[in-house]
Formats: structure tokens, sequence, C-alpha cells
């Protein structure tokens, strides 16, 4: 049996892993710590926020994969989700909160009113998408989104932040 | 001599202990609070303005979105108050699915504000027991309407289906683990002597001061009122049930905690009486498919977790109404923030917060 290239170099790998050492890039290893531990920012406009909150708490528990630690800082978090409506007078405060965000940060939209606007859509007091004043990683449906599905989101992220080919366009 | 000034702290919008999206200007001098104004806004949605270009029926969602730990009274408080205008009969059957899932939605509401109380006080485990026990209730909502925060379950002239034949069982269930819950709690929580402390004498606000600012729910029950919509006005069935109505003395901060911790075993008890009391039957009256009160103008409130929620809603006779106010009680009770603040530390501010219980959605509206 003809012995190819990869399983030569996976052989290889495995004796160097016999003595702890895993020679990857350091943009995948970085990539690979980001994405398994985003520190979200604290930050709850409205209904979303309480499941939000479920979903940190026992029974959900999102510190199964990592993404517990709530920041009240925007200093200390690399992730903003907007949980919940947002209005034209938050919206200048939550654009500074993202500003003050140290890079690499992510924005996940959770909910129908920080997707579009969701039944507040033509509301004149609310901002009708919060792709509108920022840049979104990930969207995730509901009014609310149940926990499972805030936890789908950020898993979604995860895979965003791993493999950033998925997230660019076609051209 | 020395001279000292006084300087300014903003807290929030963005802030955990805030509950949400409020602003509290804190003037302070060294520690001390000397003014503490809370400036909102920053969730105000325009949902009194959305109403008058929504139907009747179209506009029950948006109530959920109110006070929307509670979301079942505020259905209750809307749809009773057309059902008035209206002139609707309720099913026995209904009325009394009104009454369990309403009084659930108490529990886990005051669930959520030991939760959040605990949390803001540094005590993030409260939290966690507060949020675990929520989830069973959430459980039956679940079960009925398929939803675990905005249900819209309770609709004009009764409620949107009966419930399924796993509901009882799980209620029952529930019920009967609930004293337990709250022992637990009452061991983890009432009988710590840090929460006491920070309580304890906090935020004193006195009976006279509580019915001139207009608050009401616990935040006035707490003072010594006794004033609960419930007993002074029964609306739906609430007279048919035998429940007390817990007072506190002082009321300060503990006050505050521990009658809330009391409704709770009360509303269990409501609900164990409503379900032994419930007849079988159907849950939906004949309702007109397009909604159309008669014109005039009506007012009609209920007794929501954080006091009195009202509904004044103008009828032209058209399909919309023309005109819909909220009497939020989150937004009254609110007002008393200052007067309890002043003379105490910043920590207390965080502490006052928690136990008015003020929720944002329901402030801003």
């Amino acid at each position: 049996m003809e012995v190819t290239k990869r399983e030569m170099q996976e052989e290889q790998d495995n004796e160097l892993l016999q003595k702890n050492i895993i020679l990857t890039s350091l943009d995948t290893l970085l990539k690979w710590a980001r994405s398994n531990s985003l520190w979200p920012l604290s930050s709850g406009l409205a209904c979303c926020a309480i499941e939000m909150m479920s979903a940190a708490a026992a029974r959900f528990d999102l510190s199964r994969f990592g993404y517990e630690v709530f920041r009240a800082s925007p200093r200390q978090a690399d992730l903003l989700i907007v949980a919940g409506t947002l209005t034209w007078a938050m919206a200048g405060p939550l654009k500074r909160l993202y500003e003050q965000m140290p890079e690499p940060k992510y924005v996940i939209a959770m909910g129908s009113c920080a997707n579009s606007g969701g039944p507040f859509a033509d509301s004149y007091s609310v901002v009708p998408g919060v792709d509108k004043i920022l840049p979104v990683d990930v969207y995730i449906p509901g009014c609310p989104p149940r926990p499972e599905a805030l936890i789908h989101g950020m898993l979604e992220l995860k895979r965003k932040i791993k493999n950033p080919q998925v997230a660019r366009g076609k051209s | 001599m020395l001279k000292t000034e006084t300087f300014t702290l903003n807290m929030g919008p963005q802030h955990p202990s805030t509950h949400g999206v409020l602003q509290v200007v804190l003037e302070l001098d060294g520690e001390t609070v000397v003014q503490a104004i809370p400036n909102m806004g920053y969730l105000h949605r325009g949902i009194e303005k959305l109403a008058e270009s929504r139907t009747y029926a179209q506009f029950i969602p948006y109530t959920d979105r109110l006070d929307y730990v509670s979301s079942m009274g505020n259905n209750l408080g809307y749809c009773q108050t057309v059902e008035k205008m209206m002139d609707i009969k309720v099913p026995e059957r209904a009325e009394y699915l009104r009454i369990i899932m309403t009084e659930l939605n108490r529990i886990a509401s005051h669930l959520i504000f030991m939760g959040s109380l605990a949390i803001d006080l540094g005590a993030s485990t409260g939290m966690m027991f507060g949020f675990r026990s929520r989830e069973r209730i959430l459980d039956l909502f679940d079960m009925v309407c398929g939803a675990r925060q905005t249900y819209t379950y309770i609709r004009f002239g009764g409620v949107s289906a009966d419930i399924p034949s796993e509901f009882i069982p799980a209620l029952e269930r529930f019920l009967t683990d609930f004293p337990a819950m709250l022992d637990e709690y009452h061991r983890l929580l009432t009988g710590n002597e840090i929460l006491y402390h920070r309580l304890k004498n906090t935020g004193v606000i006195s009976a006279q001061r509580a019915v001139e600012i207009g608050l009401t729910g616990p935040a006035l029950r707490a003072s010594g009122v006794d004033y609960d919509i419930r007993k002074v006005e029964p609306y739906g069935i609430y007279d048919r049930f035998d429940f007390s109505v817990p007072l506190g003395q002082v009321g300060d901060c503990w006050d505050r905690y521990t009658i809330r911790m009391e409704e709770m075993k009360q509303s269990a008890g409501i609900v164990a009486q409503a379900l032994s009391q419930m007849p079988e039957g159907t849950v939906m009256a004949s309702v007109p498919k397009v909604v159309k009160p008669p014109a005039g103008e009506v007012y009609h409130s209920i007794e929501n977790p954080r006091g009195e929620l009202g509904y004044y809603i103008v009828s032209n006779g058209g399909t919309n109404p023309y005109r819909l106010h909220v009497r939020r009680p989150s937004f009254i009770n609110l007002q008393v923030l200052n007067e309890a603040c002043q003379g105490l530390l910043i920590g207390d501010v965080v502490a006052i917060l928690a136990t008015l219980d003020s929720l944002m959605g329901e402030v801003d509206c």
C-alpha cells in the first residue's frame, strides 16, 4: 500500500505529539483561543437581556462553552451582545461602548428588535436594526430568542472566528 | 475653614445594577449621596403611539413587552379593559386559567427580583437559584402557549388555548416542590447577616410619602399601607380566594424584600386553590372577529407584581384605539428614588434600585 504524503505527515505529527509538541500557525492558535473564550459585555437593553441572563444561569449554563465571563466594562470585553430594542437615545452610548472595546471584537444582534426593529420597526424612536450603526457578525432571530438560540448563535460566531473564509463574500 | 464641593457621577445607562438602561445622575459629597436623579428614556419605544396604528387585538403582543418579566399580568390588564368596554363575559374555566397564569407569573417575577437583588449586592449564587426555579414556571408557560417570556396567552374573551393534559401534573409537582425551594432561599438569603445589614433601615419611605408619591405594589405595602387591588377592588374572580396581603412596618429595603418573599407563598396558595376549584368547559367566549368597542373611555387596573398596572383607553368606535395610556407602576415607583437615597452611601443606591424593582421596559414604555 502506498503511503501518502498526508499519512507521513500525520505520523510525524503523532511523534511530536508524544513529546507534547504541536505545530501550527500562530494565526490558527489565536483564532482557536479567541473562539473558545469570548468575553461578552453584560449590556442588556430590554426583554432579550432576561433570556441572556437565563442562558448564563444554571439550566443552560453558557460556561460549558467558555462564554460565561460577562464583563461590566467594555475594556475587558470582546463580544457585544445587543440584547433588546435599541432606541436612538441609546444608540450613542451603545456605539461608544463598542468603540471602547479592544480589537478584535464581535457583535451579535440578538432578537428581532436588534435585527430589524422587530415589532417596533415603525416607531419614531427605535433604530430599525442595530446594523444601521454597528457591524454585526451574527443575527439571532426570535422575540425573544430562546437561550438555546443564543447559544447556537455564539457557536456560529465561534465557527466564523475559526474560519473567516466562510464569512467572506463569493467575489 | 476647608470648603468641600459635591461632584457628579453618572451611573448608567450601561451599568449592571440599573436593570436595563437607566441613568442615575448622582450628586455626591464624598461617598454620601446628596441627590440621585433618575434620567430615563433610553428604552422609550413609543408604544402608546404605536397603539393608535394597531387594531385592538394587534396590541396584545405589545403589552408583553412592557413589563417583560410578568407578561401574563400585562395581557390580563389590557384584555380585561377591552372586555369592560365591550361587555364580554369570560367563561369560568378561562377565568381560573387566567388566575393560575398570572399568579405563577407573579412568582416568576419575584424570583427574578430575588435573583437580581442578590447579584446586585454581590451574591451571584442567589441569582442562579432564582433563575433555576423560574425555569420550572417557564416550562409550564411553554406547555400552554409555546413561549418562555412573551406569551400573548390571555386574549379578549378568554385564553388562546386550553391547557394540555401534562400541564396539571407538572403544576402539581411544582406546587409540591415550591415550599422547599422557598425555604432554601430563606436559608440562603433571609438568614444572611450581610444581606440583613445592607437592607435593614436602608432607603426608608414613610407611609405618608409613599401615598403622596403614588407608590403601589410591594413598595407601598412595605411602608405598611394595606392596598392591594386584588383585595380592595377584586377583578376577575379574585374575591373567591383566600389569601392574605403581607405588610411591612418600616418601609425600608428589608421590608420590601421580605414581603415579596411572603407574596410568593401567598401566590402559590392562590394557584393551589384555583387548581382545585377549576371547572371544565370552554376557554373562549364568542368574540367578534373585528373588535370595535363603542365610543367612550375606560380605565381598568390590576395588581401586577410591581404595583397597579392600569390601562386607559379612549375609543371613537373604530378598529384602533383613539388613545391608549398605560399607568406603569415601575415608572411611578421610580420617582421615590431621589428621596430614598439622600444621605446614604453609593452602595445603598444599588440596594434601593433593586428593591424598588423598576423594570426599564415598563418605565420608558
